[in-house]
């Protein structure tokens, strides 16, 4: 896993949060704090990636990541160059060609969204040396700047990572986001990270990746500080894993009135985009708790952390402060 | 034909147990004189065996999917003198004439000889029973479901039984297809990963069901590809009721595990997947318990398009006849097995499975023969391997032993200069 270091254990790319050192995850949300400043200024860009080229190539529809991914890069003074790729055409072979003939207009980095695990990592391989792959999610494999906004928003409302319970609630099995958070938060040092499912949507041996298992969810999150609620996809819910929506809302469904056993000052969070009233009760979303629609703004500047990292543009102070 | 007289070689026969200095005659495709000075014999040819081992030519129960000249050839060069190639092919070996053609494209190649397997269902696919005996006529030994198991029992039964009546032993794939549908075997790995995973169960589900109706069938039944540790002890379990029930287990599983594709490298893609180091060890304790009898490369080639890519979009499979006889030796070296019992997994046993008269040094027996050095090392990689396939899960690997002469039909097909 270590093709997203270089030599002096700096990011070259940004695959996964796993095995990260803490200080290197410590550093990413500093210099995520450093831009967030500039977000809220009136002059909203830096010249920090001036000259240079993105490319999101998303092999996946998404709205809100793309988007996000491109907001950042131009306050970074990046050029920016939206590419979507119809998903038929994933055949390993056109995937090279494709990436070669995009490197051959001296792309500077590559923000990857594709269906299947390990496709960034791929990606990362084959670029040439210089040219930075950003995963944007993997299958379900891992979106590591989701998970590192997601440790930005907490930071931000909880401080320190150690005493501080995290429930992750729903479709475990297929969340990139929930396996990126898991390592992000353990790299981080949180104290407990608790996962909350039915057995259908927890993946194998799923407490290997350092967590606490329930089926319940009152247990699941008595006296937690940090609800993460994932999103649920449609086409899982009838059939084989789940009977219904209604049960699953019944049984897993965040609710004002299911929060009771939290921590009294719990947040909670969705990495978005939400259905309501399946994963998560409107109230609940709308309401003081919802930390949400801050994930979406601190997305734009842990994305340009990461961004001016991996081409080693960072600026200096954030350095300094780790 | 060509009389060739190897002198002075190790004959290492497991059938027999021979294990000692001397000389081999070949003449007319047979071993016509063996052990001592062969005296009497004037060869065209003298092979100077000397520090080496003569070894029966190994027989690969399973390869696949192969440009049948280039790997017949590449077979010959690890050592393997007979490949046995199940019926999935395209089309598929369902009548004798499909078996003519793979025959005569396999004779043509002068490299191993290729034993094809007759289908057990028409096209594979699991429905009426296929012409068994006419396809026994026309050669195969064996019939097998081709590596996708027949889902009706019924069906599986009646193929089971018809075949018995021919004496054919039915080879069949231990696997519920229902629970196959991942890419690395289920578990921390494939969690980490991101894949999905294909259980344990997937094996003893499909294994526990034509364990059952191979009973009732009274049928000689042979299991391909065993991968678990539970795979393992239910047909230990099994076979202790019902002698009629054998098993093979894939090279790769004996030295491999899913952690080996932790960094999503498609050459450790594998079919049934590579599972944890218990299974291994299990794996390996079955070989040397006599549990499993058989080990075969089960050889996939693969062009590098189809394995590049994410891994869950590779093919699955391993090129393996290059790394065969390498790492049956190195399980010597790894005081699994004894040497004898090594060379028999892939001799004489697969051998008795089919009712081959190869796989052994026997007077009369077909000149099948490998000679080998043993302290002669080489390492694996893109310019080592013979098989058009580069997808090997050992390259880098060191192997000490290589192979010199091969000898099929008593012609020399496979020579390596010095």
């Amino acid at each position: 896993m270590s093709v997203q270091l270089n030599d002096d254990g700096e990011l070259q790319h940004f695959l996964t949060t796993e095995g990260l050192e803490p200080q290197l995850l410590t550093r990413i949300l500093d210099t995520a704090e450093s831009f967030s400043g500039v977000i809220g200024k009136s002059v909203k860009t830096v010249p920090l990636l001036r000259g240079r080229t993105v490319i999101n190539l998303f092999f996946e529809s998404s709205t809100r990541t793309r988007t996000t991914f491109e907001l950042a890069a131009k306050r970074l003074s990046a050029d920016v160059l939206n590419v979507g790729v119809d998903t038929t055409t994933t055949k390993g072979e056109s995937l090279l060609d494709m990436l070669h003939n995009l490197q051959a207009m001296q792309a500077d980095m590559f923000v990857i969204r594709h269906a299947q695990s390990g496709a960034a990592e791929y990606f990362a391989r084959h670029v040439n040396p210089g040219v930075a792959v950003l995963n944007a999610g993997d299958g379900w494999h891992a979106h590591p700047t989701q998970a590192m906004l997601d440790a930005f928003t907490i930071r931000q409302h909880k401080g320190a990572f150690e005493p501080l319970r995290i429930a992750i609630v729903g479709d475990i099995r297929h969340s990139r986001v929930a396996r990126s958070q898991i390592h992000a938060f353990n790299g981080l040092g949180a104290g407990e990270i608790r996962v909350v499912a039915p057995n259908t949507l927890l993946p194998a041996d799923v407490d290997s990746l350092g967590v606490q298992v329930f089926n319940d969810l009152s247990a699941g999150l008595r006296d937690v500080d940090v609800v993460i609620a994932l999103r649920l996809q449609r086409e899982r819910m009838q059939g084989a894993l789940l009977p219904s929506e209604a049960e699953f809302f019944r049984h897993y469904g965040l609710t004002e009135a299911r929060l009771q056993t939290a921590h009294p000052e719990a947040i909670v969070m969705h990495p978005g985009p939400i259905n309501r009233g399946v994963e998560i009760d409107s109230a609940l979303a709308d309401g003081p708790r919802s930390v949400i629609l801050d994930q979406v703004t601190n997305g734009i500047a842990v994305r340009m952390a990461v961004m001016t990292m991996v081409l080693g543009v960072a600026p200096d102070n954030t350095r300094a402060t780790s | 034909m060509s009389r060739i007289l190897i002198r002075n070689g190790r004959l290492i026969d497991p059938a027999s147990g021979l294990d000692e200095l001397g000389d081999i005659a070949v003449a007319d495709g047979r071993i016509v004189g063996l052990g001592g000075n062969v005296s009497d014999f004037t060869p065209d040819t003298q092979i100077d065996a000397k520090g080496q081992w003569v070894i029966p030519g190994l027989i690969d129960l399973a390869a696949r999917k192969a440009d049948i000249a280039s790997e017949a050839r590449a077979a010959a060069a690890g050592g393997i003198t007979t490949l046995v190639m199940p019926p999935d092919t395209d089309p598929v070996m369902d009548t004798p004439s499909v078996i003519d053609w793979v025959q005569h494209r396999a004779d043509a190649a002068k490299g191993a000889r290729v034993v094809p397997l007759g289908a057990l269902t028409h096209g594979n696919q699991g429905t009426t029973l296929s012409s068994m005996a006419a396809l026994a006529a026309a050669g195969c030994p064996a019939m097998s479901d081709g590596g996708t198991p027949i889902s009706d029992s019924l069906v599986l039964r009646r193929a089971l039984e018809y075949a018995h009546t021919f004496s054919l032993p039915s080879l069949l794939t231990p696997l519920d297809q229902s629970l196959a549908g991942g890419f690395l075997h289920e578990g921390p790995t494939a969690t980490r990963l991101g894949l999905a995973g294909v259980p344990v169960a997937a094996e003893t589900a499909g294994l526990g069901r034509q364990i059952a109706v191979a009973k009732a069938a009274a049928a000689r039944v042979h299991f391909g590809r065993l991968s678990s540790a539970e795979g393992v002890r239910l047909l230990s379990a099994a076979r202790n009721d019902n002698r009629a029930l054998s098993a093979d287990v894939a090279i790769h599983h004996l030295f491999l595990t899913d952690q080996d594709a932790m960094d999503y490298d498609a050459r450790f893609h594998i079919n049934p997947p590579l599972r944890d180091i218990v299974d291994r060890q299990a794996l390996r304790q079955a070989l040397a318990d006599g549990v499993i009898e058989v080990i075969c490369s089960d050889h996939q080639p693969h062009d590098t398009d189809a394995k590049a890519g994410p891994f869950a979009s590779t093919a699955a499979g391993a090129s393996a006849i290059d790394t065969l006889l390498g790492l049956v030796l190195r399980l010597v070296e790894d005081e699994v097995v004894s040497l004898s019992a090594a060379l028999a997994s892939v001799t004489i046993a697969p051998a008795r499975l089919l009712g081959l008269e190869s796989g052994q040094l026997a007077q009369g027996a077909p000149a099948d023969l490998v000679v080998v050095d043993p302290h002669s090392p080489w390492f694996c990689n893109a310019q080592t391997l013979n098989s058009r396939g580069a997808n090997s899960p050992f390259i880098g690997w060191e192997f000490s032993a290589r192979v010199c002469h091969t000898l099929v039909d008593g012609r020399l097909v496979h020579h390596t200069p010095e």
